[in-house]
């Protein structure tokens, strides 16, 4: 039994095969595309291009070559792409482990390399798996506040992304009609999930030729007895999936339904009652601030823009139109409440305060009373603050907002991240960014 | 031997390959750019812990429980019906259908391996490590996850002796001891 592992023998599982590796791999692809395109569809909703403040990833390049204006419709864009992103993410890790254990054996198959596009092959593997672990990783730690990793999550998990979809695509150009064909043929073969044959060709297995007359094949030259039919593997794999998709998916709704994500991080109870109870992203004493400086003598919001600057008390804005609007919270880790009631100064009202005439609002430039965060300051483009819909909010639910949402007044715009939703707003510029 | 050449490979995958890896170096560049080492370090390490720990260690932990269950004859045995209750444990155990004795693995492995993922996945927030930083952004407790964590786990392995039995006490009435 002390063979090694880089004999074939060695792998002994009668369920490595091309047929598990294909059927996982399908999954994979069809599931890391939707990460990805989510993944990109975040850093645009961020509008990064808009100003520096909101571009944690400044030298991309033309990695950012995509990015479009962020739109406010429909209100609740960012919370599903953004939702499917992380729960999706999360489901799917299950797949991927049982994905890098079917196909383990090639890490030490020898000759360890056959051809030079077989050893560039290696290579990219390593970006394929290295990458891959590291976006499961980084995003899974940063949505339970865990900084651990080395800096900051947003050029890691975008850059690492990246170099990953540079090794999955090709990646998928050279595996992805085998993994096709190999499926195809099981199909039109047996169906069932019978144990898998024996060692020789012949056997299901054996039908599906390796991507190469050179590459040794997955199957095990002398399988262990099954303890597990290929279809009870399947299964296995899928309730993995399902059970993280059951204790997460439910934090991005409120009630019994959020109750149901027993290990996400914002699910379960609320944080509080009333009004004010919904989900917070970072309170007020996490950020800071005192109630002191957002109190009535001492908090006045700054407005500028090109007839002035207008410096206004809470009871002064108070006294403005005020609208209301139902709008979700959505965050980039993945949680969301569904349509809370806003009601506050639109911010194109504001604009026209300070000088833009109505309907030619610009973009805005929004500073918070908190001295550190990343988004302690952010940019909302024209389009978002035009919308009527779009707020300097003072109430919730039909409340005064509490210090854990942003009193004295914050940020709520359709569609847009939780974190350009700005609490506990001191300044805001109006004007072309 | 050391006169032979590595062959080129296929042409269409080196050109393939050449573009990743220049699509892979623009954002490496940048991936790389703060902290060069502690990236690189992660980015790899993740694959070797992966490959060279976690994986093994799961697989051993499997290979242990059905060692385990080859191993488990007389008990096996009765649960699989009164034939094999006079044999020895090894006997009893070569003697059961293979099929029967192994089919009971499962009733360990799949609570065992759900478990073992919800703390996988959410290990931060189970093991309390970020019990302090959770609780001052979020206004909630961190110190319900690992009792939900517990109970999850519980119900599993719980729901899965009680499969167990079930089927056991259906296949003995059901008919003789035989292959489910």
């Amino acid at each position: 039994m002390e063979r090694s592992p880089t004999s074939p023998a060695f792998w002994r599982s009668p369920l490595r095969g091309p047929w598990f590796t294909s059927l996982l791999g399908v999954v994979l692809l069809a599931g890391i595309t939707v990460l990805f395109v989510t993944g990109l569809l975040s850093y645009a909703a961020y509008n990064p291009d808009l100003s520096p403040v909101n571009d944690k990833t400044p030298d991309k390049g033309l990695l950012g070559f995509y990015l479009f204006p962020w739109p406010t419709d429909p209100p609740w864009l960012y919370r599903l792409t953004q939702g499917v992103h992380v729960t999706l993410g999360i489901a799917l890790v299950p797949v991927l482990l049982a994905k890098l254990w079917s196909v383990v054996p090639r890490l030490f198959q020898l000759p360890p390399v056959r051809s030079v596009a077989h050893a560039l092959e290696r290579l990219s593997l390593l970006l394929l798996v290295g990458g891959v672990l590291f976006e499961f990783v980084t995003g899974v730690l940063n949505i339970q506040l865990d900084y651990v990793f080395p800096g900051s999550f947003y050029p890691l998990h975008f850059y690492g992304a990246w170099v990953f979809f540079a090794a999955f695509a090709v990646h998928v150009a050279l595996r992805a009609p085998t993994a096709v064909r190999n499926l195809r043929r099981m199909r039109a073969g047996e169906e069932d999930g019978a144990p898998p044959p024996g060692p020789r060709a012949g056997g299901r297995e054996g039908v599906a030729p390796p991507v190469s007359a050179e590459e040794p094949s997955l199957v095990s030259p002398d399988p262990a007895e099954p303890t597990v039919s290929r279809r009870g593997a399947v299964w296995l794999v899928g309730g993995g999936s399902l059970l993280l998709l059951g204790t997460t998916v439910g934090q991005n709704f409120d009630g019994p339904l959020r109750r149901t994500a027993l290990l996400a991080p914002h699910g379960g109870a609320e944080p509080g009652s009333g009004p004010n109870g919904f989900q917070i992203n970072k309170t007020a004493a996490a950020r800071g601030i005192s109630a002191a400086e957002t109190s009535e003598e001492a908090w006045r919001l700054v407005v500028t823009g090109p007839s002035g600057t207008v410096r206004l008390s809470r009871a002064e804005l108070a006294e403005l139109p005020l609208h209301s609007a139902a709008l979700p919270i959505a965050c980039v880790e993945g949680w969301s409440t569904s349509d809370q009631w806003w009601r506050g100064v639109r911010l194109r009202d504001l604009a026209a305060l300070v000088g833009h005439e109505p309907g030619t609002a610009p973009d805005v430039l929004v500073e918070s009373l908190q001295r550190h965060g990343a988004f302690r300051r952010a940019a909302l483009r024209a389009n978002q603050v035009r919308d009527p819909r779009s707020l300097l909010a003072l109430d919730v639910n039909g409340e005064r907002l509490s210090p854990d949402h942003g009193y004295p007044a914050r940020i709520i715009v359709p569609a847009a991240p939780g974190v350009l939703n700005t609490k506990w707003v001191a300044r805001m510029t109006f004007g072309d960014l | 031997m050391a006169t032979h050449r590595l062959p080129l490979g296929s042409p269409l995958q080196l050109l393939l390959l050449a573009g990743s890896f220049a699509l892979a170096g623009y954002a490496g560049v940048r991936l790389l750019a703060d902290d060069w080492f502690g990236v690189a370090l992660w980015f790899v390490g993740a694959a070797v812990v992966h490959d060279l720990v976690l994986l093994p260690l799961y697989a051993a932990a499997d290979r242990a429980l059905v060692r385990a269950a080859d191993t488990a004859g007389p008990r096996a045995a009765d649960t699989a019906g009164p034939r094999e209750e006079a044999a020895g444990p090894r006997a009893g155990a070569a003697a059961t259908p293979p099929p029967v004795r192994r089919a009971r693995v499962m009733y360990v492995r799949v609570p065992a391996a759900l478990s073992g993922l919800l703390l996988l996945v959410w290990f931060p927030l189970i093991s309390g490590r970020v019990a302090d930083r959770y609780a001052s952004a979020t206004g909630m407790s961190a110190s319900g996850f690992l009792g939900r964590w517990l109970l999850i786990t519980a119900l599993l392995f719980g729901g899965s002796a009680l499969l167990l039995v079930l089927r056991a006490r259906r296949a003995t009435k059901d008919r003789p001891p035989a292959v489910h």
